[in-house]
């Protein structure tokens, strides 16, 4: 099985997440101390809130270093995405800086981006056998922009292109909430698991 | 394009669905957990718990209903009914709620949005506003659409708005169960008061009043319950029919 350390960082819905795992059959355990990463092949990093309350959660749990540490396959949803970056204007503050970029509003209306909008995908593995315009669910008010436009494997419009996912590294990141997403979301999870044991 | 949502609303109360007119002569309308699981696969875009009793006796209850639901139905989970504080509001979200309405408690103590914003994000915190229309505009009731606080809703929306909720479910009580459509002129005063998702609610009859909701400048979800519930409508229907009238919808092959 592969052992995948969902990080709880106190504050939303985790079940998700980790019933979404367990249906591709991964084997998710909540993670919520340093401990609690060993022997993890990958981290899924959900999010929920806003980027600073969410790295104020980490520091508290003494997250923040282990995490910069990690250099195996890591899923960042969401805000998770969002703390990949150096740092969010959504809180003038840094974040996990792993990878080279800053997280920025976006500027469509109705904000925040509330429901379900076509996702553009390159074809990366995380979108094996997702067709390009396949539709995802989105909650958010800011997105990523990378330093490097190679690493976007995904983009949608809301208001203007944004960036809808990213790969850079073992580091991947998703915008929208592939575990919510109905059948298109477990499918791309089910790409992520099955990359970990791969690679595992 | 951000597609327009198709909202099916769940009125539980003591663990079954119910539906009543104007919040009063409550039917049986099934179990809460199968009727999400239908709905899902039929295509709705959202499913909406709303634990019309509210009381702490059945907050157990309510919590595994939504843990069962979270478990089984993987689109997103609204949860409204008794939320008066900010670990209220967690342990809804963390029985696997994604967002989570709050309304009476609000009124009471307007800073709870505040509260519930910055712990959560304003992307969970929707605040549930029941309306009646009261000398050409409309007044804002709380608990079940009993009591009327004097406050004007579209100025509610506007201040709510502002504390960071982070969307608006928008219920006329005027038209609850009637069947007669939407009330639009409400929609859209609310749109002109708020950026924040609006979801419709109260009203639906057939697909011509959710097409007529969901013209821009009104709102961005319908909530809906007797219509599906007695599958009157079917959401594929629903959907294909709103479809050909030019919203943008969210169409699900139904095996």
């Amino acid at each position: 099985m592969t052992r995948l350390a969902v990080i709880d960082h106190g504050a939303g819905n985790l079940v998700s997440i980790q019933r979404a795992l367990e249906v591709v059959g991964g084997d998710p355990r909540i993670a919520g101390t340093p401990d609690d990463l060993a022997g993890a092949d990958a981290i899924v990093l959900p999010g929920v809130g806003a980027t600073g309350a969410a790295m104020a959660r980490l520091e508290q749990q003494d997250l923040i270093e282990p995490l910069q540490r990690w250099d195996g396959p890591l899923l960042g949803i969401c805000v998770g995405m969002q703390l990949l970056f150096d740092s969010s204007d959504e809180d003038g503050g840094a974040c996990l800086g792993l990878v080279p970029g800053s997280v920025q509003a976006i500027t469509g209306r109705p904000l925040p981006h509330m429901g379900w909008n076509d996702v553009w995908t390159s074809d990366d593995p995380l979108f094996e056998d997702v067709p390009s315009g396949s539709l995802f669910t989105f909650v958010h008010s800011f997105a990523a922009v990378p330093d490097d436009p190679a690493i976007v494997t995904a983009t949608s419009d809301h208001g203007g292109r944004f960036v809808a996912a990213v790969r850079d590294r073992t580091y991947l990141g998703l915008q929208f909430h592939p575990e919510r997403s109905g059948a298109s979301g477990l499918r791309v999870l089910d790409n992520f698991v099955s990359g970990v044991r791969r690679a595992a | 394009m951000l597609r327009s949502r198709i909202i099916p609303c769940l009125d539980v109360a003591n663990g079954r669905v119910v539906k009543g007119v104007q919040f009063v002569n409550l039917t049986d309308e099934g179990d809460p957990v199968e009727l999400a699981a239908r709905y899902t696969a039929e295509g709705a875009d959202e499913i909406c718990f709303l634990d019309i009793t509210a009381s702490h006796e059945n907050r157990g209850t309510l919590l595994d209903i939504v843990r069962r639901t979270a478990e089984h139905v993987f689109v997103p989970l609204t949860v409204g009914g008794g939320v008066r504080t900010v670990e209220d509001m967690r342990a809804v979200l963390r029985a696997g709620a994604d967002k989570v309405t709050v309304n009476t408690a609000a009124i009471d103590r307007p800073d709870l949005i505040n509260e519930c914003s910055a712990a959560f994000g304003a992307q969970c915190v929707v605040v549930a506003v029941d309306a009646r229309r009261s000398n050409g505009s409309w007044e804002v009731y709380t608990h079940g659409g009993r009591n009327p606080t004097g406050i004007d809703a579209i100025e509610w929306i506007r201040g709510v708005t502002g504390r960071g909720a982070g969307e608006i479910l928008l219920t006329s009580m005027d038209r609850d169960g009637t069947k007669d459509g939407y009330d639009l002129p409400l929609l859209e005063a609310a749109r002109a008061a708020t950026s924040v998702p609006i979801v419709a609610s109260g009203g639906a009859g057939d697909p011509s009043d959710l097409a007529a909701a969901l013209q821009p400048g009104r709102a961005d979800a319908a909530l809906a319950a007797s219509i599906f519930h007695r599958s009157e409508y079917p959401i594929p229907v629903v959907k294909e029919s709103l479809a050909e009238a030019g919203i943008p919808m969210r169409i699900v092959e139904v095996a």
